[in-house]
């Protein structure tokens, strides 16, 4: 009883903020809910829309939020290395398609071994933070400020500085359509992800042990866990995520700019997490506020560009409403709002 | 912010009980005081009155309402209705927060030391009361060792706190406290963690106090104490007023049973059980050979039998708690073996232990038992869970049935299974630990004071617990500072001093009187001899 | 703690770049990162400072190219820094006055607060010559200024677009990074010509140079079905981005089709697409500044004195009708 009403409580600042989003769009213009099916220049069929792009530009920072949202709850902190990891899973994914020739007629490898490589090193540096983290006990924003720092260069590095382009046709089916299908790939991918981590949860005790060793590390070691190596798992599962957002990434243009592909994403992620009423200072989580952040975040963007909002000021007003979205999602203030609220009954009442 | 039918109580209040307040001579008054939590009336239509010059006990089992009485006084919680009034003060006073608290002559010490580690003594006793942003280092540090010095407690003013033991720690948060020139004084449980000496010195600081006409609102769960110092008691019981007594006209079979609510049978009756549990002499379960670990205990022997509850005694800071935790690698073991039945078994973490049936319940409830912000459900479950294994999680229907099976078995008392841990009396959230570990059917279960800081109720019902385990064949340690809980508890009793086992006790030996010579160690050589 | 931070930081930079540059001088260009040990006298010192190299493609080009130059085999003795911080960049202007260069080449990445370390390296008798970018300081404080002008970059674009004389002009301006003296230029010039022509911009929003924000920025305009026939982005990611969003609408682009599509920067690829013809302009930003260093360099050494203190490079604009094989080869970067 009690743990549904906690659930839906944290789920109601993201679902209210997107409700609220949406009411805002349609009594600006109504038409920003029409999705109309076309066709693409290659003459299959697609589906666009508002609606489409959101779901469709949000899978990234979904599916990071999956992974950012363990790493918070288990360590209590937060992975900034998550931009530049998309930069060298990119890059690495290129690298194996293009082998030596920065831009091959036909692929050097199968997409898919380019992708488990790709996974295989995500997991490697995620593994590299979560040593840092958990085994020396720095603190995660330090032990990522690293990555954050070095993650692009190493990019770059890996693929000589060049710019690969992919001319197979194939290969921009993660990030754009698979002929015949009209929904974006991406939104595909997200939902297999969600799906994914629901089961882990599920099936696996993940949860309940990433949060007992966010909330008191001491007890869940001698209740037998070994925290170190919850906190461990919780940034090699991270470093899978940015694995599968950064073949998303690069699928999207084919192609990779290394100082700017994923930039600052690491603070929407985080930014997702917060959104979904998740305490940045670790413990308990709702995976499914996060993921539902994340989306508010993608929703806000394709608003103001929607809103055609002065480039100026674009970061202002996402500023403002931010700060809004997280306030009013902070647990000290959903406190002072339920009491608030409990008060207002009770006067009614009397 | 006050609702209007508040008001209204406030007004009357003022009409009827005005007269009175003054002829008391009190300097705090509380009249009519609510306080609802979701699910739970914290406190109804509690009154007290704590008159100038006066030490007043505070009583009653956990769940009772009396932290929740404090919080309200001290503007940590908002009272729903009621009010409270403070000597100097025409009408009511309004306490919204434990600053407002403080300005208007109510100081408190926790139990839990709240001051900051990382500063200095002087630091710790003047944060938050200078005016401005310039402070005289040089003069703080003089008047703090003043004032400490006049409360003859041995501590510098430019130590850091953290360097200091629990027990000056508490005292420099009293003397805190009183510096404050208050004309309130709440100390809750402030003995619990300080020997019988510091104890002694901080009776003294209080019938001082009490002598320039400080009320005190003394905490505690020890009941000698409140005969030693008080002059009043409070009973709070389920969040309303049992009375309000003079200390000698409440005698101490009284005050227990008005606490619990029923006659007592005597908390001496347990005492037959333990015939019952007599070891029989049988081969012991585990057994550990010059045992040690990086806690700085010296290395140790130790066994314990099927069905034998046996204990760990000695002073504070002796080793007690070190030598069970070497036993359930929760410290890191530097030397020596473990054998169970006979056959050597490795414990380096305490998943190894717990895989050889070793359960122990933790010193420190709060920073080694509970997983506060999760359920009482995920904290019985853990454990057992973890012993299950990652890729085997109970299914959510499964906990349930266990949690409740557990909190009806123990009579945990909680809004429901998915309630925080963290929101329950202390004497619940231990029970919800002894749950967790029962929950994994050990073989030895290691109970580390399980009786710290919790109300008499749950104290006795431990101890049974603990007698009718072993009666079932469980083996069972049992730690606590009390020594007549270890001597209705144990069988044989394991003495330590200063890190170091000293001897051991058993049969006929088992009194108070050799517990201490034991301790003392001096003229009884023989159990220092077979040790150096 | 914070001070400790950055050193690290700066240190594990330090680290990658040494690794990164050490990988890629393996393979193709001979310039060395430092001179190390074999320091001779006849040799002249340069220090570099320079933007990131992984910022852009043009940076790259950029640092490659300078790299090429100052080598042992030119007869230079260059030691290199990198950041995109100014407070950064600084304190390396410090370290190489300190160490004695001869000749300080900066590329700023703000314009503003050199002037103190400036007069520092004019006292210590360290010529200073900007390349890239200006700054804001006394002219006298540098030798010579070699920078492309973004402004003339734009109006190349701008009059170019004017030139084709489409029947209406309904464009989707994606800006870079505002304030950044590229933006403006490119900017500046685009909206001067739009309001004396009565140009309609349907929107002119910033991508931050970044091909992905482009790219939903267009889909945005897309999705409002606002219609537009020509796409003015300021580089070439964005304009990459932009044909993304176009290409999934099935909104055809290039020579003869739909939607013009202009960029900037003369990245390889882009140039490739103009010759395909699925792009319609691209302007040159140049980035080879090293052979203007090396000859104002040369001057100086030879005991002439600079004339010319702020040096324009030559920058082209291609159209995708006219481009050859010859042109991507040459000035594709």
């Amino acid at each position: 009883m009690k743990s549904k009403f906690v659930f839906n409580k944290q789920l109601l600042i993201p679902l209210a903020a997107i409700v609220a989003l949406a009411i805002f769009n349609l009594i600006m213009d109504p038409s920003f809910f029409k999705i109309t099916l076309g066709t693409n220049s290659a003459g299959h069929p697609v589906l666009s829309g508002y609606l489409i792009t959101i779901l469709d530009y949000g899978s990234e920072l979904a599916i990071l939020a999956i992974g950012m949202t363990l790493v918070t709850a288990a360590s209590g902190g937060q992975d900034i290395s998550v931009g530049a990891n998309i930069a060298i899973v990119g890059s690495v994914i290129l690298r194996v398609l293009c082998g030596t020739n920065s831009r091959p007629e036909t692929l050097q490898a199968p997409i898919i071994v380019a992708f488990l490589v790709a996974c295989v090193v995500a997991m490697l540096f995620g593994a590299f933070n979560g040593i840092l983290v958990a085994y020396f006990n720095i603190q995660p924003m330090v032990a990522t400020l690293i990555l954050f720092t070095a993650g692009r260069s190493i990019a770059a590095w890996i693929n000589n500085n060049e710019l690969p382009i992919i001319n197979e046709p194939s290969f921009g089916y993660f990030g754009g359509y698979i002929p015949g299908i009209a929904i974006p790939t991406p939104v595909f991918i997200t939902i297999i992800c969600v799906i994914v981590i629901m089961l882990v949860l599920k099936f696996t005790t993940l949860g309940l042990y990433t949060q007992s060793v966010g909330i008191n590390e001491k007890s869940s070691r001698l209740n037998g866990i070994n925290p170190q190596m919850i906190k461990f798992m919780t940034f090699v599962i991270l470093g899978l995520c940015v694995a599968v957002a950064g073949l998303i990434k690069v699928s999207r243009l084919s192609t990779i700019n290394y100082s700017v592909i994923a930039k600052d994403i690491e603070m929407d992620a985080i930014l997702a997490v917060a959104l979904g009423g998740n305490a940045l200072s670790g413990g308990k989580f709702n995976m499914a506020a996060s993921i539902l952040g994340a989306y508010v975040i993608q929703f806000l963007t394709t608003t103001l560009y929607k809103m055609q909002v002065n480039s100026e000021a674009l970061s202002a007003y996402k500023a403002v409403v931010v700060i809004i979205l997280v306030v009013l999602s902070a647990p000290i203030v959903r406190d002072k709002l339920k009491k608030f609220m409990e008060k207002f009954k009770k006067k009614e009442v009397a | 912010m006050l609702r209007p039918f508040a008001q209204k109580i406030v007004i009357q209040a003022i009409d009827v009980e005005r007269g009175e307040f003054v002829k008391e001579n009190a300097v705090l008054e509380l009249h009519g005081i609510y306080k609802v939590f979701p699910g739970v009336k914290a406190l109804q239509n509690v009154d007290f009155t704590l008159r100038e010059g006066e030490i007043h006990a505070l009583m009653g089992e956990n769940g009772a309402g009396k932290s929740t009485l404090i919080k309200v006084i001290t503007g940590v919680y908002e009272k729903e209705s009621g009010s409270i009034f403070l000597k100097g003060h025409d009408s009511e006073v309004n306490i919204h927060s434990p600053q407002d608290a403080q300005n208007l002559g109510i100081s408190t010490v926790y139990q839990e030391i709240t001051l900051c580690p990382n500063l200095t003594v002087a630091e710790n006793m003047f944060i938050g009361r200078t005016k401005g942003a310039l402070t005289n280092w040089k003069k703080m540090n003089e008047q703090a060792d003043k004032i400490l010095k006049s409360l003859d407690i041995d501590v510098r003013a430019n130590q850091q706190l953290a360097t200091c033991s629990l027990a000056i720690q508490q005292m420099v948060a009293i003397a805190r406290a009183v510096d404050m020139d208050c004309k309130v004084l709440i100390l809750d449980e402030p003995t619990s963690s300080l020997d019988d000496s510091e104890v002694k010195k901080l009776f003294g600081l209080m019938r001082d106090l009490k002598a320039k006409g400080v009320g005190i609102i003394f905490v505690t769960h020890f009941l000698d104490q409140v005969y030693e110092v008080c002059d009043k008691i409070t009973v709070l019981r389920d969040g309303r007023l049992v009375g309000e007594y003079d200390i000698s006209a409440l005698p101490r079979v009284e005050l227990v049973s008005k606490m619990l609510g029923k006659e007592l049978d005597d908390l001496s009756d347990i005492k037959g059980d333990k015939t019952e549990v007599k070891s029989d002499g049988s081969a012991p379960v585990f057994e550990a050979k010059d045992l040690q670990s990086n806690a700085g205990i010296k290395p140790f022997d130790f066994y314990i039998r099927k069905g034998e509850v046996n204990g760990f005694t000695g002073l504070l800071g002796s080793g007690r708690s070190e030598c069970v935790r070497a036993l359930f690698g929760a410290d890191r073991v530097i030397g020596g073996t473990v054998k169970k039945n006979g056959k050597v078994i490795k414990i380096s973490k305490p998943i190894d232990a717990m895989k050889q049936g070793i359960a122990y319940l933790p010193e420190d409830r709060k920073v080694d038992g509970i997983i506060g912000d999760l359920s009482v459900r995920e904290n019985i479950i853990l454990a057992a869970q973890v012993l299950r294994g990652m890729f085997k999680p109970f299914s959510k229907a499964d906990t349930y049935k266990l949690a409740d099976e557990y909190i009806k078995l123990l009579d945990i008392k909680t809004a429901s299974a998915d309630t925080p841990i963290k929101s329950l009396s202390g004497g619940n959230q231990q029970k919800v630990i002894v749950a967790r570990w029962l929950l994994m059917h050990p073989e030895y279960l290691i109970l580390d004071e399980p009786t710290r800081g919790i109300d008499v109720g749950t104290k006795v019902d431990i101890q049974k617990l603990a007698l009718k385990l072993a009666g079932e064949g469980m083996s069972i340690t049992f730690i606590s500072s009390e020594t007549d809980e270890m001597l209705r508890t144990c069988s044989r009793l394991i003495v330590m001093r200063d890190r170091k086992v000293v001897g051991e006790l058993t049969g006929d030996e088992l009194t108070q009187s050799s517990i201490m010579r034991t301790i003392a160690g001096g003229d009884d050589g023989r159990e220092d001899g077979n040790e150096e | 703690m914070r001070k400790l931070g950055k050193k690290l930081m700066a240190t594990v930079v330090a680290a990658t770049m040494a690794l990164g540059l050490a990988a890629c001088s393996g393979g193709k260009d001979t310039g060395t990162t430092t001179a190390g040990g074999n320091k001779t006298a006849e040799k002249i010192k340069v220090g570099i400072i320079n933007n990131d190299p992984n910022e852009s493609g043009y940076r790259t080009a950029n640092d490659k190219d300078l790299k090429a130059m100052f080598c042992d085999a030119n007869g230079y003795d260059a030691s290199f820094a990198y950041s995109l911080k100014n407070d950064e960049q600084i304190t390396a202007a410090q370290k190489f006055i300190q160490d004695g260069v001869d000749y300080l080449l900066l590329s700023a990445a703000d314009t503003s607060g050199w002037d103190s370390v400036l007069k520092d390296a004019q006292n210590a008798g360290v010529k200073v010559i900007l390349f890239d970018r200006t700054i804001d300081a006394d002219e006298s404080l540098y030798v010579a200024s070699i920078v492309s002008d973004m402004d003339k970059e734009g109006e190349t674009a701008a009059n170019w677009l004017k030139d084709q004389n489409l029947s209406e002009y309904n464009i989707i301006h994606l800006q870079g990074v505002m304030g950044s003296a590229a933006q403006q230029g490119r900017s500046g010039a685009l909206d001067k010509l739009a309001k004396e022509n009565g140009w309609k911009i349907v929107t002119q929003q910033t991508a931050e140079w970044s091909a992905e924000k482009a790219q939903q920025i267009v889909q945005s305009v897309i999705d409002s079905g606002e219609s537009f026939n020509v796409i003015y982005a300021e580089n070439d990611d964005m304009a990459k981005g932009a044909v993304e969003a176009l290409d999934k609408a099935n909104i055809s682009h290039g020579v003869g089709k739909d939607v013009v599509v202009m960029g900037f920067d003369c990245n390889k690829w882009a140039l490739e697409e103009l010759l395909a013809k699925n792009w319609n302009y691209d302007g040159q930003c140049n980035p080879f500044q090293a052979s203007y260093i090396d000859e104002v360099i040369k001057k100086l050494e030879k005991g002439e004195t600079i004339t010319q203190k702020v040096i324009i490079m030559e920058e082209k604009g291609f159209d995708a009708s006219t481009i050859t094989k010859e042109d991507v080869e040459k000035y594709g970067i």
